[in-house]
């Protein structure tokens, strides 16, 4: 087994969405799924100043994030029916429609925000790493869609040799919770210090 | 997030794992909705997959590559350029890649109609293609007979780029003309003002009076202006992929704007807050400290110019305190000294941080200075646009690598192929424009309101040919015999676009013009959706998209590249749906020219004669048969220095003004102003100044009131192109339409984020979702442009769409007569 994952530049998003819209589109999925979200994360206050002018410590940047495909994912501890698993060739966690109750521990259990029941289906759905495209040779929709180029896919040692091993910008958890298979170059807003006080801003939208 | 989950277990558990709860938290509270396109049972499963290229074709600037992946005869989905170098990628934006819920939108617009309610109102009954084919040909007919061709005007509309997409001018013209306009509402006063300080020919859509991005990778410091490419021209091979590498080849960047732009995410420091409609405060006080400190290039100002000082003031000026240097030191005009301190008031930058960006531009070895369109997109938008180049004029950052004329950045000198021709050049009875009269793209109301009483209106070469007289008196001939339309206009034409209300201004004076049917007595619109302006409609056409025929079309204005796409039809139209093109030449036909209009050519004849018309002018491009194969043509072009040839010979290569120089001061803007003065032309608060000076202008700084104690203004946002695509729920629901406003202004107010509120402006009032944000200037609340009006016009008119055209005013600027008020904007905002 190869393990697959992304690569995310946060110095280059500019949250447009064109990777959700992209997904959205090649898996079909209805209105209020979505396999990828970008969150807002905003922070910082304004002051008057003595002569009338004002100043801030505003901090903004976003966050892109899809499944992680994690090594010890807590989806997959959490499913009471092992529809929840982690395949074979690339490591990708996957939901196996047969098996699936609809139960949504897997959306409790997950601190990515990856996994949502959907309704209509009566099954989880998530981010399959676009297995089909993958065994054409072809790329993630998503990698393919950026605008910005601010994404990449593959086997995540091959990646984290490229682009470093960081798996972490606020809000997202400790890696060592559930070892995500993502790595991460941050831009200067989440390396501040203070990116630690952001709220996500979008909270309707994700 | 599903409603079979207990609440209170999930914030049991987010509680315990502390650092995941923010994003587990934020999760899952995007609302339910029915799925109108998800999980479509796969019909076509079986069936092989066709590939079928095309282009996005509305107007952010970028025309994205789309390649469609079609299954029986039906798109299924898309994938974007993937051809060649990664970098070098039209890869379509977020609005590219839902245009299928476009195409297969059940909304869409079926039949052609007629309208039975009132203007406005939105009732419509079905009739055949004939019935409305007749009734329009009638209609052109009796027009012309009863008012003159002068009287029939194609509104302004930009829902459809595509070498065929706009065929009405053609078909007017084979009947003698219809009246043209100068200006569009992107530019209006910046593509106006801007010939009178670096010439005639100047334009925002070209690359002689601006640079091309690359060169900012060689400043060491990039002063944006408004401008931010992140939130509208998002595609791969257009800007923001531009000025990514720019960011990435390590110049400060400095982005002076009244909101945290989305070209700034992640990069907060690179962000100069300032109070919206200000910049030119901004750059009166930069500009002092400039002179203060003897850091300007006088050099190159004595050179190049006219006007800095009393040294190159025009002799009808000389010895008044005129110049641009006496304005910013307090001898002349307002006579007030322009130091930081005065400029902080206005802009609210700390005159200290205004003290910083003068040392840094000092220091800089290579400035580029550039700005968006929205800075001129207000009142006082004649003077500002002109202002913010003087931060280049003033430091010699103009004509050498790295530096900007501080106009927006360079865009494509046209493209591989041209378009439908609106006149042949046969003079034997060709398709041609008669009529001699023209207007501002933003004065169509003021000529249906005002009929016979509506005043002449020229365009800025118009205007300096008519001052220039002798110098060229071909043009002054030309110009001399422009007159204004005679009755007004009483037909309208609107082709996909929605500047009757929505994209215009003031749509509560709108509804009250049009509602009279005597003034603007026949309105045809085609179109894709019900939009505002659709229901304005006297016959209301359905259009095919162009996924639905053969569509050709080449890379957008503002992508620095050369290209070509044909492809196409993806699928059929769907039910009475027709391409414009065979409608057009159906109403050629009732009117006897339908040989004149179509030469004997389908539009996929035209498409095959242009594409080849265009290839034979360029050996590399592929044959006819090779772009029907491959789809796609691309090419990088060579970087561009904005007036590299004239600053390095002025003498030889002088500006194409009234003085052969950079006219700082102008004359003939001089004469223009006092001329208007005397005609009563200017209303209050109006300014045309020769120089770039800080105005004001009608609802800008200084003028909030007890009533509406805010300034307001607006942006072009990623949820939509203008209005285009904003029928979209996907769009909608991930790009939520909020009004923000400062934590500083909405407390006192009471105003939570996620708050249903109410703005109310001297022109009407919207309701829409707050929300509350550092991410913008105290004292400024700020909405996306383009969201679709919604209120019930024959009741309260209040706005629950939220668009900001609700809001605006109708005051055409004073020199182009543009939309200037779009951005300018008094307001009140209250918990609803």
């Amino acid at each position: 087994m190869v393990q697959y994952g992304f690569y995310y530049d946060n110095s280059r998003c500019t949250g447009c969405k064109t990777c959700v819209m992209a997904c959205k589109d090649y898996h079909d999925t209805a209105l209020d799924v979505a396999y990828r979200k970008v969150y807002d994360l905003e922070g910082g206050t304004w002051a008057k100043d003595a002569n009338g002018t004002y100043s801030t410590d505003c901090l903004f940047y976003h966050l892109s994030m899809a499944c992680n495909h994690c090594e010890d994912p807590a989806c997959v501890a959490a499913c009471p029916t092992t529809a929840m698993h982690k395949e074979k060739d690339r490591g990708l966690v996957l939901v196996d429609d047969s098996k699936c109750v609809g139960c949504g521990y897997c959306v409790m259990a997950c601190p990515y925000n990856a996994p949502k029941v959907s309704r209509d289906l009566g099954h989880s759905v998530k981010c399959n790493g676009c297995q089909d495209r993958l065994d054409q040779g072809l790329q993630t929709i998503c990698v393919m869609a950026c605008p910005l180029r601010a994404l990449d896919f593959g086997p995540i040692d091959e990646l984290r040799a490229k682009y470093g091993d960081n798996a972490q910008i606020h809000p997202m958890p400790e890696p060592s919770y559930t070892k995500p298979n993502i790595t991460i170059k941050p831009s200067p807003a989440a390396l501040d210090p203070a990116a630690a006080n952001t709220r996500v801003a979008n909270p309707k939208e994700v | 997030m599903s409603e079979m989950l207990p609440a209170v277990s999930r914030r049991t558990f987010v509680k315990a794992t502390g650092a995941l709860g923010a994003l587990a938290a934020a999760g899952g509270t995007m609302a339910a909705s029915e799925a109108v396109f998800g999980n479509a049972t796969q019909a076509h499963a079986d069936e092989p997959e066709k590939l079928v290229w095309s282009q996005c074709n509305v107007n952010c600037g970028g025309r994205c590559i789309f390649h469609w992946h079609t299954k029986g005869g039906k798109i299924q989905y898309m994938t974007t350029d993937d051809i060649g170098d990664d970098n070098f990628q039209a890869r379509a934006c977020l609005r590219g890649r839902v245009m299928r819920q476009w195409v297969n939108n059940p909304d869409r617009l079926q039949y052609p109609m007629k309208r039975v309610g009132k203007r406005g109102e939105g009732k419509f009954e079905r009739i055949s293609w004939d019935e409305a084919v007749q009734t329009i040909a009638d209609k052109i007919r009796y027009t012309i007979d009863t008012y003159g061709n002068d009287s029939i005007y194609v509104n302004y509309a930009t829902g459809m780029y595509s070498a065929t997409g706009r065929s009405v001018e053609r078909l007017l013209n084979c009947v003698g003309g219809y009246l043209p306009m100068y200006g569009d509402y992107s530019t209006g006063m910046h593509q106006y003002v801007m010939p009178f300080m670096y010439g005639i020919g100047v334009s925002p859509y070209e690359n002689v009076s601006a640079s091309s991005v690359d060169q900012a990778q060689n400043a060491d410091l990039v002063l944006m202006f408004g401008n931010s490419p992140a939130d509208n021209r998002m595609g791969g091979a257009n800007v923001v992929w531009d000025y990514n590498a720019v960011r990435e080849a390590g110049p400060e960047i400095i982005h002076i704007d009244y909101r945290l732009n989305e070209t700034a995410a992640g990069y907060p420091s690179e962000w100069l807050p300032i109070r919206t409609g200000t910049d030119a405060a901004l750059v009166a006080g930069i500009a002092h400290e400039l002179i203060k400190n003897d850091w300007v290039d006088l050099d190159f100002l004595h050179r190049c110019c006219v006007g800095y000082d009393e040294e190159t003031m025009p002799e009808s000026a000389k010895g008044q305190n005129k110049s641009y240097h006496s304005y910013i030191m307090g001898l002349g005009y307002d006579k007030v000294e322009k130091t930081p301190e005065w400029a902080a008031e206005i802009t609210l930058v700390p005159a200290e941080k205004i003290r910083e960006l003068t040392a840094k531009i000092h220091n800089a070895k290579a400035m580029f200075v550039v700005q968006g369109w929205g800075l001129q997109r207000h009142s006082n938008g004649e003077s500002a646009t002109r202002a913010v180049c003087m931060l280049a004029l003033l430091t010699g950052n103009i004509g050498k690598p790295g530096t900007n004329s501080g106009m927006r950045e360079a865009e494509p000198p046209g493209a591989p192929v041209g378009s439908l021709p609106s006149s042949d050049e046969d003079p034997n009875g060709a398709p041609m424009n008669m009529v001699n009269a023209k207007i501002s793209c933003y004065s169509w109301l003021k000529a249906i309101d005002e009929g016979s009483d509506f005043q002449k209106e020229l365009d800025a070469t118009d205007e300096i040919a008519l001052f220039m007289g002798a110098q060229n008196p071909e043009m002054a001939e030309a110009a001399a015999k422009i007159e204004a339309p005679k009755n007004g206009i009483k037909m309208l034409w609107n082709y996909a676009g929605n500047c009757i209300t929505n994209q215009h201004g003031d749509i509560n004076k709108v509804y009250e013009v049009l509602s009279d049917e005597s003034k603007c007595e026949f309105i045809v619109g085609c179109d894709t959706f019900m939009t505002d302006s659709a229901k304005y409609c006297d016959i209301l056409l359905p259009d095919a998209m162009r996924a639905e025929q053969l569509n050709m079309s080449t890379n957008g204005y503002s992508e620095y590249y050369w290209g070509v796409t044909v492809g196409g039809p993806a699928q059929e139209p769907p039910f009475e749906c027709r391409p414009i093109y065979d409608v057009h030449a159906d109403i050629a036909e009732k009117l006897g020219v339908r040989d004149k209009f179509t030469l004997g050519k389908t539009q996929d004849e035209w498409i095959e004669e242009l594409y080849k018309a265009g290839a034979a002018a360029d050996p590399e491009m592929p044959s006819w048969e090779g772009i029907l194969e491959q789809g796609v043509f691309k090419r990088q072009l060579p970087t561009a220095i904005a007036f590299e040839a004239n600053v390095a010979d002025p003498v030889g290569h002088p500006w194409n003004t009234p003085s052969g120089k950079i006219e700082i001061y102008s004359e003939c803007l001089a004469k223009i102003a006092e001329d208007r003065e005397l005609e009563g032309r200017l209303t209050e608060g109006q300014v045309i100044a020769p120089i770039p000076l800080f105005d004001p202008g009608v609802e800008g700084y200084g003028s909030v009131t007890d009533e509406f104690p805010l300034y307001m203004s607006g942006w072009h946002d990623k949820a939509r192109t203008h209005s285009s695509f904003g029928a979209l729920e996907v769009l909608k629901d991930y790009n939520r339409h909020r009004l923000w406003i400062n934590p500083l202004d909405a407390q006192p107010r009471g105003i939570n984020d996620g708050d249903k509120v109410r703005v109310k402006s001297p022109a009407g009032e919207v309701e829409i979702e707050a929300h509350v944000t550092s991410r913008i200037v105290p004292t400024v609340v700020a909405m996306p442009q383009g969201f679709w009006h919604d209120a019930d016009m024959t009741g309260n008119k209040l706005d629950k769409g939220g668009c900001i055209n609700t809001l605006t005013t109708y005051v055409p600027s004073p020199l182009a007569h543009g939309n200037g008020p779009s951005n300018s904007i008094i307001a009140e905002v209250t918990k609803a």
